[in-house]
């Protein structure tokens, strides 16, 4: 079991393990990190657990798929390494993974 | 912080979602969770989707799994029901006779499914869908060529149809209104969806009331025009019916749902009530409403909780839903009900498109079809009481975000 880091947008840092095999947005909301909300529970059909992947974390983690980048490319805080954290399995290879969270999900 | 002794009546998603808002909020007294299930609190969403086609385990439903809810110290009472409640004494039993104390309570009881009230339909392989129960005891008989019937073209029946067709069973669809979702979509979506089941080879039938079920195990289904289907197993998707019985034995105001205030409160202010059971003011659409909806459970749910923490927080978010079905995603926003017009975007026969629902010329809700992105515009538009030029609506070179008053 590795580690990745949530940051908030105040700043506040959350430092929780990842749990290889479960979605990230699963790892924040099992640890009560604020500002993921997840209504739709992972199915990519609510876009309320926008995450902004650090840059040298994005070739690890990859791009937004299309269903992704749409339900993205309303929000107002988006950015080039935005992902929906339900859409991001943790894996060994991301251990130390940090990502921001926006001030507002949609 | 307080340190009182919180008991939630109902182990669903609102009852777990409740859970985790008030230890995010910092309290710190005692919390359970009280669920007539024996599982721990789930997702239903996915029981007609993934978790019915076999690609989802049950562990993977859970809302909180045991060491979560171990670390968070929330206590979940599986397996049992509360017979009564006594606010009186601020007390409840159990049906295992066993008494407990709380000194806030909150009901997040759900519903159940509304039963066929026809002859016949109390037959073993006659199934509902609301439970983790219900699915494994349908999936067993979901193989390749079987014959089921589904009776209800709602988004349970039809996502049942979904899956069903692609696990190779011969499905036929009744729905006995003149077309399916009736109830939440206008007649070109209905009209959309119902060609989708029938190319994906479903014998889907509107207008076809359901008169009785033959045998047990059911070998057929009898239509009112006395034609008979022949069934291998039937599922009833036709409504949910809140659990208020509680409730109202309890003496809690109760009318379509436990009545709540804009905070989740029930006429007792000790009390909360969030999800299915409730009825509910909505400040957007100016009346009373229950809603039937993952979304409104978790919304309403961190409402309550906030409430019974003395917190100030008013729910009155736009409600939407979403529904999966073959290849194709729809998400809804709003509640369309009383609109004056529709404005089409995109083109139907493309398998993409969106449906705008107006009221005197404002968004007052949207389906949209595999376009996640006017879905998402479509939410904005509707919190904004946006007026856009229904032209521009309707055109999809026009960008959704530009008619999105700032």
């Amino acid at each position: 079991m590795g580690k990745v880091t949530f940051i908030e947008h105040n700043g506040t840092a959350h430092e929780v393990e990842l749990e290889y095999g479960q979605p990230l947005m699963q790892i924040a909301v099992d640890n009560m990190v604020p500002g993921i909300d997840a209504d739709c529970g992972g199915e990519c059909a609510c876009g309320t657990c926008h995450v902004i992947v650090a840059d040298e974390w994005i070739g690890k983690t990859g791009q937004a798929g299309d269903d992704e980048k749409q339900m993205l490319d309303m929000t107002p805080e988006k950015a080039p390494s935005s992902r929906l954290a339900c859409q991001i399995v943790a894996s060994e290879e991301l251990d130390g993974l940090v990502v921001r969270l926006p001030e507002f999900q949609m | 912080m307080s340190t009182d002794n919180i008991v939630i009546v109902g182990g669903g998603q609102a009852g777990a979602t409740l859970a985790q808002e008030l230890r995010k909020l910092g309290f710190e007294g005692g919390l359970t969770i009280i669920g007539e299930e024996p599982q721990l609190p789930y997702r239903r969403p996915p029981l007609s989707k993934a978790y019915l086609a076999g690609e989802a385990s049950e562990e993977s439903l859970y809302v909180m799994k045991a060491p979560i809810l171990e670390k968070n110290n929330i206590s979940f009472r599986g397996g049992v029901r509360v017979t009564q409640i006594d606010r009186d004494n601020k007390t409840l039993t159990l049906d295992n006779g066993e008494t407990l104390n709380w000194d806030k309570l909150a009901l997040t009881t759900g519903g159940r499914a509304r039963p066929l009230p026809v002859q016949g339909a109390d037959a073993q392989n006659v199934f509902e869908l609301r439970s983790v129960a219900d699915v494994d005891a349908i999936r067993p008989h979901c193989q390749a060529g079987k014959r089921a019937v589904i009776i209800g073209g709602g988004f349970i029946g039809l996502e049942v149809a979904a899956v069903a067709r692609k696990l190779g069973v011969e499905v036929s669809v009744l729905e006995g209104l003149p077309r399916v979702l009736a109830r939440v979509t206008a007649p070109q979506v209905s009209e959309f969806f119902e060609t989708v089941h029938r190319d994906a080879g479903v014998d889907l039938r509107t207008g076809a009331a359901v008169t009785a079920i033959e045998g047990n195990p059911v070998s057929h289904v009898v239509l009112e025009s006395g034609e008979k289907l022949a069934a291998d197993f039937v599922v009833v998707g036709i409504g949910l019916i809140p659990n208020t019985e509680l409730a109202s034995m309890a003496g809690l105001e109760v009318d379509n749902g436990i009545v709540v205030d804009a905070q989740a409160r029930t006429s007792d202010p000790n009390v909360v009530a969030a999800g299915d059971c409730t009825n509910l003011p909505s400040a957007f659409y100016n009346r009373r409403i229950r809603l039937e909806s993952v979304n409104n459970a978790m919304e309403q749910a961190r409402t309550a909780a906030a409430t019974l923490l003395g917190q100030d927080k008013t729910y009155d978010a736009v409600p939407w839903f979403w529904s999966d079905q073959y290849d194709l995603k729809l998400q809804m926003v709003g509640l369309s009900e009383g609109y004056d017009n529709t404005v089409l975007r995109g083109d139907p026969a493309t398998r993409s498109f969106s449906l705008f629902y107006l009221k005197d010329g404002v968004v007052i809700a949207a389906d949209a079809v595999s376009q996640p992105k006017d879905f998402m515009a479509a939410k904005k538009l509707v919190a904004a009481r946006a007026a856009p030029d229904p032209e521009a609506l309707g055109n999809p070179d026009q960008a959704l975000a530009d008619l999105i008053p700032a």
